[in-house]
């Protein structure tokens, strides 16, 4: 297996008619690696922060997901009102968090909660998000025993608390959340980001909700 | 996937008189290529961000071992594999020897053109294991028995019509016997044979968009969340990849994706992007417990420092094939192999020999569209004329061009013999074809009047001659 890691290295370097790198281009690269340079900034998503979360609610909306904006004491109100309005079952696969934690989820009498991964047969989840996007309405989650991945694409609705300071501009912004949150270049298992439902262009170009993920993202946007 | 991209023009032939093809490929005209016109147009950064696409991906090819080894290392302290492989053989037996360890019945596939490259699936079933695609273009396609048509949709060159006789074929034995007409019925019904087969699998192989060097990621982009399904549920992930697709850091990815989706489909963002880093981690509810990756080189370093390299910055978008006249006449089957449309054309030659592919480069009319849409500003054009060249040297060009263009070339560098000869052939011409304006058959220039008249020279005689008079009035 060695020899196959040194066949390909040696070849590139053979192609790029330089051996190791090393010196000050090496130097030149390794601090490139560790203060990374941002792209052209998106100039529609630098907004204070009110209207970055408009933003954000516009582009969900645009791009097939459902928002409501709520106070704290009203999200366990709205999750209720969400599957009545859209005739779903009172039962719930929910993410273990601490952040749905600190919302009253017993004033609830009608609504079943299971806590824990994902089920084949799930037909509704609510998981909190890492942070929102506001330049395309973005929602970001990252795994972790308080939020399994399967309740991003197992059930048919995806149900997301967001609060409003988790909103940020672009994917630049997350990036540093996450450094701030794991430590540098470390990460969870996985990073979803998740604009909207689940879709397909693949029967004639023509978009179709519902692929294979969740037909339905209805995010609860929180007042802090 | 064998190759019949030598048999180019007869795989014309059949496309262009195939009406359901014809059909699906209008569609291209409204579809794609028009809404990455309007996608691009509500950003007004969305050029700034193709020049820096361009750099990065420069900058990552001239210093791809760094990125490469650094890659690796990620991967390693994250309790994950990397495995290289320098053929295409290689990498089969590598992910072969990774499903046996886990005595794998199937393997949920996300699309993967680099799986298309290296015919994983012929090898895999030969094996007795089970390869279930699960991009819902792939799957179509899978059940047809046929290749993809196109990078990011397989079954674009399919109408609604031909998948419902397909999924009617296939799903009745499951108890789905009634002929479906809409789409998102077709949809649904997919979703619903698939969904127990993502459950059931030991295996799931993706490919990856972008490997992060910094954090030691793959990244995937998809619509349907298959991708995410396939990396989540079976106990082991096998992310196969090839070398190109290393990039150095988060930021440069965050400017890729923003050029990635608009140029593909027109979307402002894809609806997943997933970063997955490492296996399941020890406190986690769910995901593998084994995390691989390979990475597979089969001809790609040798391109590195040559003419061609240029073509290693593609990131798969599909945009230069959605533009493209020739692709839009013809589909993508016609190519003869995994990868179609004018990156195609550059790529294959070199990934299959140019003996194999020689029309492929030749299958445009330069008109540079692709480059104009190309979100790394990769010079199609420029790079097929190369591969012209070389098939050229290498006397592959077919017996009547060669001398046809020796003939010109004689007579071009001879100016004064050049313009009387055109002189009296455009007299010639014109007075022959007085009557009707056009010819409808011309010796020497059958492959024309074939398919098309041939206008007759009007008065005033040769380009340069008519230039000449002007200039004297």
């Amino acid at each position: 297996m060695s020899d196959a890691r040194t066949q390909i290295l040696g070849g590139i370097r053979r192609s790029l008619r330089r051996g190791e790198l090393a010196g000050e281009a090496r130097s030149a690269v390794e601090a490139r690696l560790a203060s990374p340079p941002r792209g052209p900034s998106v100039a529609r998503a630098q907004l204070p922060q009110p209207e970055k979360v408009a933003l954000f609610c516009q582009w969900a909306e645009t791009l097939n997901a459902t928002v409501a904006r709520v106070g704290a004491d009203d999200v366990p109100g709205e999750v209720t009102a969400y599957l009545a309005r859209n005739n779903l079952p009172a039962n719930v696969a929910m993410a273990p968090s601490p952040l749905l934690e600190g919302y009253d989820w017993a004033s609830q009498k009608m609504l079943s909660i299971r806590r824990g991964r994902g089920e084949g047969s799930d037909q509704v989840s609510v998981t909190g998000a890492f942070a929102g996007i506001a330049e395309t309405g973005t929602v970001v989650m990252a795994s972790g025993p308080d939020h399994p991945v399967s309740l991003n694409l197992l059930p048919d609705t995806h149900v997301v608390v967001l609060r409003e300071s988790d909103v940020v501009a672009g994917y630049e912004d997350v990036w540093g959340r996450l450094r701030e949150r794991y430590g540098k270049n470390l990460m969870p298992r996985t990073v979803n980001t998740i604009t909207g439902p689940s879709r397909t262009g693949d029967i004639e170009q023509a978009m179709e909700l519902g692929a294979h993920g969740p037909r339905r993202m209805h995010i609860l946007v929180v007042r802090d | 996937m064998q190759s019949t991209a030598h048999a180019f023009k007869s795989n014309v032939g059949h496309a262009l008189a195939d009406p359901n093809l014809q059909d699906s490929l209008a569609k291209l005209k409204v579809g794609f290529s028009e809404r990455r016109r309007q996608a691009a147009e509500r950003l007004p950064e969305f050029e700034a961000l193709r020049d820096r696409a361009r750099d990065i991906k420069n900058h990552t090819l001239a210093h791809l071992d760094f990125y490469l080894e650094e890659f690796e290392r990620k991967v390693i302290a994250l309790g994950g594999k990397v495995h290289w492989a320098p053929t295409a053989a290689d990498a089969l037996q590598i992910i072969s020897d990774l499903c046996k360890s886990v005595n794998a019945r199937t393997v949920a596939k996300s699309k993967s053109m680099v799986a298309e490259e290296i015919a994983l699936n012929e090898h895999l079933e030969a094996l007795g294991i089970a390869p279930i695609e699960t991009d819902l273009g792939e799957y179509i396609i899978q059940l047809r028995n046929e290749p993809p048509s196109h990078i990011i949709a397989p079954a674009v060159h399919l109408t609604k019509d031909q998948v419902a006789d397909t999924f009617l074929e296939h799903h009745a034995k499951l108890g789905f016997d009634k002929r479906l007409t809409e789409r998102n019925d077709l949809v649904a019904e997919a979703r619903y044979v698939l969904r127990q087969k993502f459950l059931d699998a030991d295996v799931g192989l993706t490919g990856a968009n972008f490997l992060v060097a910094e954090t030691g990621s793959s990244m995937l982009v998809t619509n349907e969340g298959n991708a995410d399904l396939s990396n989540t549920l079976p106990k082991m992930h096998i992310v196969l990849a090839s070398i190109e697709k290393v990039i150095p850091t988060l930021e440069d990815a965050a400017v890729l994706l923003r050029v990635l989706a608009r140029s593909a489909t027109g979307q402002e963002s894809s609806a997943y992007t997933t970063l997955n880093t490492g296996p399941k981690k020890r406190e986690d509810l769910d995901g593998p417990e084994q995390y691989h990756v390979v990475l597979l080189d089969n001809g790609r370093s040798s391109v590195l420092g040559t003419e061609m390299q240029e073509i290693l910055r593609c990131i798969r978008c599909g945009a230069c094939m959605n533009h493209c006249p020739v692709y839009g006449a013809v589909g993508g089957h016609a190519y003869g192999w995994v990868y179609p449309g004018p990156m195609g054309a550059v790529l294959t030659p070199q990934l299959v020999g140019v003996e194999e592919a020689s029309n492929l480069p030749n299958a445009s009319t330069f008109c540079g569209r692709c480059e104009s849409v190309c979100p790394v500003r990769i010079p199609l054009p420029k790079l097929m004329r190369h591969w012209r060249e070389r098939e050229f040297e290498k006397h592959l060009t077919p017996k009547a061009v060669r001398q046809g263009l020796a003939v010109w070339s004689f007579l071009a560098r001879r100016p004064a013999l050049y313009r009387r000869l055109t002189g009296i052939a455009n007299r010639v011409l014109a007075l022959f074809g007085r009557a009707d304006g056009r010819y409808g058959t011309l010796p020497l220039a059958g492959g024309w009047t074939r398919f098309r008249d041939f206008p007759a020279p009007q008065a005033g005689g040769t380009f340069h001659a008519r230039w000449a008079a002007r200039r004297k009035t």
